[in-house]
This record gives C-alpha cells, structure tokens and sequence, in this order.
C-alpha cells in the first residue's frame, strides 16, 4: 500500500476524530496518524459532561473513550493540549499556536464547535458564568457548586443542554432557575407535546422554568449576580450557565476557502471542496439520503459514522454516508431516545402508556419522520425499524393503547 | 477479581480480567473488535452487544426490559443477548465466555 509514507493528521479528538483514527487503521492506513486537539484531556466521552460527571466528585478518567494504551498500540499520536493557528494548504502544512508544525498528506477536520456566548451586557463579567462543552468547565461549574451549600443557579437557555445541566444541578442541591427566551422549553427541537411533558418533569423535581424571558443584562454584585429580563423581571444568581447553542468551529476551513454553508460543506464520502481535506462531526454540513436534504447534526452517532465513512473512503473503499439520525438526553429518572428528523412534520401523535413513559410520532402526512420516546425503548426500536424501511403506520393502532406495540399492529392494514 | 473470555468474529479468545466497572468497559479498555460502547454505557446505542455461551446464562443473568428492547435493533439478537454495558463485573462472573455478536 502506498500509504507508508503517507501522514494523516486530524484536527479535534473527540467522538468523531478518535473514532476515524481506530477506523482509519483498521480500514488498513499503515503510516503516521496524529490526532491534535486544544483540550490537554485525554479524549472523553461528552455526552456525560452534562449528566453523570456533573453530579459525581469522580476525573475524567472514568469517561474515557479509549485507555491510553490503545492509542499507543494502534499507533495514534496524540498532540494534545495544542491548538491549531492555521492550516497552510499550499504546503500541506498544520501551525500549531506553539509555533510548531506538522505535515500532512491527507487532513481531516473534526473541529466540532464551541457554545455561542450571546452579547448580553455585563455576560463575561459575572461571578461564577460558565457554559459546559468540555471536562475542565465541568470541573469548574463543580467547584463553584461546591463553594456554597444551595447555590442559586440561572440556567440561560431551556434546550437539551440546559435541560440536562438544571436536572445535574438539582441532583446536587442548587436552586435551579431556566430562562427561556422563547414560550417553551425545546422549542426550536421538539413538539410543544413533548416541551410541556419536559415542563412538568423540571417543575416536579423542583427546577423553577420561566419562559419567554430574554436576559438583557447581567450586574455584577459583591458575590453574586443580578440578571435582568427585558420585562424587568430581576433573578439572583450565585452562578450563571449559558446554553442557547453553538457555534460550529469553521474559522480554520473559512481561512484555506474550504466550502462553508451552515457548517463546513462535505460530500457523500464527507470529502470538503479539497480533495485531500476531509471533515466529520458536529461541524459538517452534509446531505441525508434518506430525509433527501442537506442537514448539520449535533450527535455521538453522527461523528462516529462520519469517522468511519471518511476512513473508508481514505484507504479507497468508497461507502456512501447514509444514516437515520438518532439522539438520547437523560433527565432526572427519565431516559429520552430520539431517532429520525422531525423537521417539516405535519401531525405529531402522543402515545401514553404511562405518565413518564410515553413517545411522540411525527408524521409527514403518511411518512414517519420521526419518534421521541420517553422511558420507551421499544417505542425507539420500532420508529427505528419502521423509519428505516419506510413503512406505513397503522395510526389507529399506535394511538390504541389496547394495541401492544409492536411491528405486527403498527403495519396491519 | 474476575476472570472473562470474549470470543470475537473471527473467533479469536481473548481473556481479560476487572474487578469492577462493566463488560463494555472492560471490553473497550483492551480493544475487543466488535464492542463500540459509542453512547459510553447508557444503554442508547446497542454497540456493545454479547451473546452469552449457554452455560453461563444463569450466572449472568437476564436483560431488563429497556435492554431487550434495545436488543431488538440489531438482527443478530437471540435469546443468549445481552448489552455488555449492562452487565455489571462482580467476582461472581469470574470464568464466563462471551461471544461477540457483531
């Protein structure tokens, strides 16, 4: 294989850039891989960051994605604790901000992204402000948690994450308040179903939700936090968590003139606009066979098959991207599994088995789009599987709760 | 401490030994081909799938509910599946062979 003497160099190591570099060496890749990332961590799992790790006194460690071990026997570099200056694509060159620099033959970039800081007067300035993507701001919201029994948390953005911190929080004693900008939690990713089941869930384990509160400015007191709405409204906040979405890391594929739409544009083989530039993960804009559209997805599943997709078509074994996109949030007792896209649905049916395990079926029509279940695995398989095959559901029988749910009743015609 | 065999698709054995923390983990830190374990062990994926060699179905035990559903996503499923994240390592395991299923 020509590849000997060949160096590929990935640029960010979580989900997605660990998962193509094991992928990478198994599809056959026997010269140099390193993978670079600014987090000095050895590559975790983050889904946990917002869930377990927040709520246990325990390192990273435990969250690993792979023991250090086998990256050593794989033969993976890793620079880490090194962010990346630029990419000199007339050199195949990576500049490191420590002034070091690596070569490349083949570049993927699994730079991910960061959380988007709203330009509220007074934000950066406030005691305790943090926003959660990476282990060391857990540990620092941890110890801000720590320094006082019942702390006042203001949660700024009722999304997934914010959802999931204010679940933690709570767990650990803090007196937890969301603000929500728009007139529901979730609003801009599920049902107004399901924001009212999350609503009811929050206020039960006693996190206060306000809506449609936009936070204008923060003021910064002795040792707390004033923050004020556009209504008016005053909250008091020993510590500060901003989650209202992200921002796709970019800056470095914008700078060589890579294609960039919402995210960095890559094609089937999750090849950019350079052929020998490939990008995966939460920072890709890329087209979904199956919902028949472009689409940017934020999910573990979404970087681990684009690693994988990238490392096939790298060694030369072409394998369209092809997936049905799946995500899961833990809350308090309550586990959510989504699978599908639910943009563009015209009818949502809510089945509830029982208060706190139920699922949400978006349909187009007649298409399913896509299931939300709540404490309802099986819901989540069968969405999956009838997803997958696009098959028609028997919608009577998914909303008679006399009908067990299964393959048979939901395709009986 | 306990002792535990996996047995991948190319029928290679591999035994490897924990005291605590799950099958999957213990699968995962030393490499055994076919166990992902991508959602980290919270039972969302079914990456880590088993099946467990007859004799020790007892010892090992039934999957809960929400992991024999899970089960269901993969067409290799039968009745000796388990989700390796699921199980938990304990010194009464100690001897068991389990066969990867993808």
């Amino acid at each position: 294989m020509e590849t000997e003497k060949q160096v590929c160099v990935v640029i960010g190591a979580s989900h997605g850039g660990v998962n193509f570099a094991f992928s990478l060496r198994k599809e056959g890749w026997e010269a140099r891989i390193i993978l670079v990332d600014a987090d000095p961590e050895l590559p975790y799992h983050r889904p946990p960051l917002s869930k377990a790790f927040l709520t246990k006194p325990e390192g990273i460690e435990n969250y690993l994605l792979k023991p250090k071990a086998s990256y050593e026997k794989q033969g993976i570099e890793l620079v880490l604790g090194q962010k990346v200056a630029k990419i000199d694509k007339a050199n195949n060159n990576i500049l490191l901000e420590n002034g070091e620099s690596l070569k490349y033959d083949k570049l993927v970039l699994s730079t991910g992204a960061r959380p988007f800081i709203p330009a509220i007067e007074g934000l950066i300035l406030s005691n305790n402000t943090f926003a959660l993507r990476t282990a060391e701001d857990v540990n620092k919201i941890r110890a801000a948690v720590s320094e006082k029994q019942g702390s006042k948390v203001i949660i700024i953005g009722g999304g997934y994450i914010g959802l999931e911190i204010a679940a933690s929080l709570k767990k650990l004693g803090c007196d937890v308040n969301i603000l929500e900008r728009e007139e529901r939690v979730l609003a801009r990713v599920t049902s107004s179903e399901m924001s009212s089941y999350f609503n009811q869930l929050h206020e039960e384990n006693g996190v206060i939700i306000h809506t449609n509160k936009n936070v204008t400015s923060i003021t910064k007191e002795k040792s707390h936090n004033t923050v004020v709405c556009a209504d008016g409204s005053t909250f008091t906040a020993d510590i500060i968590i901003v989650g209202v979405g992200i921002k796709v890391n970019k800056e470095l594929a914008e700078d060589i003139g890579l294609k960039i739409e919402n995210g960095i544009s890559v094609n089937e083989f999750v090849q950019t606009s350079e052929k020998d530039i490939y990008a995966i993960g939460d920072c890709t804009f890329h087209f979904n066979p199956h919902y028949g559209r472009y689409v940017r997805l934020e999910s573990v599943q979404n970087a681990v098959e684009q690693g994988k997709t990238a490392a096939a078509a790298i060694c030369g074994r072409k394998v369209p991207f092809n997936i049905i996109p799946w995500f899961w949030s833990d809350q308090f007792d309550v586990k959510l599994q989504m699978v599908g896209l639910s943009e563009g649905y015209t009818e949502v049916l809510i089945r509830e088995e029982e208060p706190h395990k139920r699922s949400a079926w978006y349909f187009k029509d007649d298409e399913l789009l896509s299931v939300d279940a709540v404490n309802n695995a099986k819901a989540y398989v069968l969405g999956t599987k009838l997803i997958k095959e696009g098959l028609k559901v028997n919608k009577a029988n998914l909303m008679n709760l006399s009908e067990p749910l299964n393959l048979q009743t939901l395709t009986t015609r | 401490m306990a002792k535990i065999t996996f047995i991948t698709s190319d029928e290679e054995k591999i035994t490897v030994e924990a005291e605590s923390g799950s099958v999957m983990e213990l699968a995962v830190e030393n490499d055994i081909q076919g166990i992902d374990g991508d959602c980290g062990g919270v039972c969302s994926c079914a990456t880590c799938h088993v099946h467990v060699l007859p004799e020790f179905v007892e010892k090992i035990g039934e999957a809960s509910e929400i992991e024999k559903d899970m089960l269901e996503l993969d067409d290799h499923a039968n009745e000796f599946s388990r989700l390796s994240c699921q199980i938990s390592i304990s010194p009464e395991l100690d001897g068991v062979v389990l066969r990867v299923a993808n």
